[in-house]
């Protein structure tokens, strides 16, 4: 338990050295500093009591290796910088049934890669915090910010039947927050957990309050730690009867039931009296409220809705957001993934559009307002 | 199941002398029957295994990494804490445990597909790393537990389901001398090769299975213990002939030894492979 029960592992460093230049260093304990995405969730997960990190270098999420290859032995955890992504997860699943609490991140490729171990974790009952910066594609695409792997995330990922909560942070103060409630939900249902960001959100700069929050830490009776004294423990996914696989399968689908009735975020804006609902989450949500505000500005009544849990997805919320609107408008930077969410949970109530840009680019606030018009003017109930 | 366990006595069925001294008993980490096809070579290596720990009195310390194949089932025999791996990862997943539990004994037990093909990667990564976990290299030659196809282990001309005219080598390649490509790594503490094909050859076995968690309690590095061992369904021979043919054809592919012991001064660089195109096994 060397690396778990270090000394300084309770003194969570309520204090982060700002990169040079930004003036959060004239003050040890500043009101903001400017931090880039990657370094905030890093250095969240630490703060958050992270034991292990696993990661390989793929662009746009590097800056959250070198950060935790600098902070992690300074605290004396556990950090080992993979040979492959696929070496990254299973360390994870190593770790993670040893007791520690574990981060891993990539970005689109290497979250491919991680498809396999993620599926094990999932049937294995294991919980870790996955974070996808990700990046355009399909294959090795880009490394601009995309929103392509939505599907991915929200739908399965590996093999089998399993889900994962999704939680997508559309700012840098956000995701701070979100890497403290990844870790509570991971280990409060055993399950992995995937942040959702993107090139955006882990490159660009914010000011955020460098107050992060240390996560309770549980002590559950299955973690491995030899046998001594007690019967042997087994983690695993296997399970070759028919029957007895049904079996566990019954129990991962009841804990997915308990995550869907307890555990949706949404945040809503401007949603009185809203003609044209806008749907979005992360960047594209940043976007999507900038739009908002212009369709105010120019006398079209638009509201938006932001997913914060991408699964399970806010389906009721959404329907009772758009329940006086006469158009919903997907927005994203895909070809056209939430939407199908968005029109799981509309069930054809409202007309549902999609507005997306795919390879990196990002769409402006300007081609979104144009997107609302056009929705506006095509659904009947909006020209009637 | 723990009969032995409660009783610190013998199993029914062992020999036992007449006054009631125990001369062979099932090691108490050593649990159920094992589901092996007859003459296969993985329940006398999990059983020298059982017997380390056990004389080590490690048992209450360590966590078993299970890998896929036949071996998949060892955390069913083997009276240990235990984690699965998906095939080929148990390396990646050792590594994860091990440096979390630093102060617990760590090993994979794995076989030459799950290690050798798929896992290749994660084994020679960990181990340049110098990972200071143990690994159990079960190497029968064959992939068992889908119906016997070829390995990068097996033998040149072996016939398999997958290689049905023998293994070709110019289209195949050769056998894959692990023990020696990893001796050449400087993260490597133990490496050795033996083999269960005649009871000398298993006391040796367990010698180096020993010494390795030895070198694994001292923090030295990373430890492989490659095991030679029998396919007899696989291999379409009776368990005798599988075990003469392990003793002639294998070891003569794989030559067994202690490739490195750091802490004892031995390190063997990988000698010139010796192409010797191997007799096509016999049904």
């Amino acid at each position: 338990m060397a690396a778990l029960a270090s000394p300084g592992a309770d003194a969570r460093p309520r204090a982060i050295a700002s990169p040079p230049g930004t003036g959060g260093e004239a003050s040890p304990v500043p009101d903001r500093v400017l931090m880039k995405g990657n370094e905030a969730i890093a250095e969240a997960a630490i703060a958050a009591g992270c034991d292990a990190y696993f990661g390989y270098p793929i662009t746009p999420q590097a800056e959250l290796l070198e950060w935790m290859a600098r902070r992690m032995p300074e605290e004396g955890r556990a950090f080992v910088q993979a040979e492959s992504e696929l070496a990254a997860i299973n360390m994870a699943l190593g770790a993670s049934a040893a007791g520690a609490r574990v981060l891993v991140s990539s970005s689109s490729p290497g979250i491919s890669l991680m498809a396999e171990a993620m599926s094990y974790m999932a049937g294995s009952r294991l919980p870790v915090v996955l974070v996808n910066v990700m990046r355009g594609g399909p294959g090795l695409g880009s490394i601009g910010a995309s929103q392509g792997d939505y599907l991915q995330a929200v739908k399965g990922h590996g093999h089998g039947d399993y889900r994962v909560p999704v939680l997508a942070p559309s700012s840098i103060a956000e995701a701070i927050d979100l890497v403290g409630d990844a870790f509570v939900l991971a280990e409060r249902y055993r399950t992995p957990v995937i942040l959702l960001a993107d090139g955006i959100l882990a490159q660009a700069m914010e000011p955020v309050k460098p107050d992060f929050r240390a996560v309770e830490r549980t002590h559950p009776g299955w973690v491995l730690d030899g046998a001594d004294g007690r019967e042997p423990r087994v983690i695993k996914s296997l399970a070759l009867r028919p029957e007895d696989l049904e079996r566990h399968n019954l129990t991962l689908q009841a804990t997915y039931a308990e995550i869907t009735a307890r555990e949706q975020r949404w945040a809503g804006e401007s949603l009185d009296g809203a003609d044209v609902v806008l749907v979005a989450y992360g960047t594209a949500a940043r976007i999507a409220r900038t739009a908002v505000e212009r369709a105010r500005g120019a006398g079209l009544q638009a509201g938006l809705f932001r997913p914060i849990t991408l699964w399970p997805f806010p389906a009721e919320a959404l329907r009772d957001a758009a329940r006086g609107a006469c158009a919903v408008l997907a927005v994203e930077m895909s070809a056209g993934q939430l939407v199908e969410d968005v029109r799981l949970a509309i069930e054809g109530a409202v007309p549902v559009f999609h507005h997306g840009r795919m390879g990196g680019m990002v769409p402006t606030p300007d081609e979104v307002v144009d997107a609302m018009r056009r929705a506006w003017s095509t659904s009947e109930g909006c020209a009637s | 199941m723990s009969t032995a366990r409660e009783t610190g006595g013998a199993t029914p069925g062992d020999a036992t002398a007449t006054e009631g001294r125990t001369i062979y008993r099932r090691p108490l980490l050593l649990s159920n029957p094992t589901s092996y096809c007859p003459g296969c070579g993985h329940g006398i290596v999990h059983r020298l295994v059982a017997e380390v720990l056990e004389e080590m009195d490690l048992g209450g310390e360590t966590i078993l990494v299970g890998s896929v194949g036949c071996s998949v089932f060892a955390y069913d025999y083997l009276r240990l804490d235990s984690v699965e791996s998906p095939h080929g990862r148990a390396a990646a997943v050792a590594t994860g445990v091990k440096r979390v539990r630093p102060d617990r004994i760590v090993f994979t037990y794995q076989g030459d597909g799950d290690l050798a093909a798929i896992g290749t990667a994660e084994i020679v990564h960990a181990a340049a790393r110098g990972e200071r976990f143990t690994t159990i290299f079960v190497n029968n030659g064959i992939y068992g537990m889908t119906g016997g196809q070829m390995a990068p282990t097996t033998l040149a001309g072996q016939r398999t389901t997958s290689s049905p005219l023998g293994r070709d080598t110019a289209t195949t390649g050769y056998p894959l001398p692990v023990t020696e490509m990893l001796s050449l790594l400087p993260g490597v503490a133990y490496a050795a090769r033996v083999s269960v094909a005649d009871p000398g050859l298993v006391g040796r076995a367990k010698a180096a299975i020993r010494r390795a968690f030895e070198v694994q309690q001292d923090g030295h590095g990373f430890g492989i213990v490659e095991v030679l061992s029998t396919c007899p369904v696989g291999w379409g021979m009776t368990p005798s002939a599988a075990m003469e043919w392990l003793r002639t054809e294998v070891m003569a592919v794989y030559p067994v030894g202690t490739y490195v012991d750091r802490a004892k001064g031995i390190a063997v660089t990988m000698p010139a492979p010796a192409v010797k195109p191997s007799k096509t096994a016999e049904a």
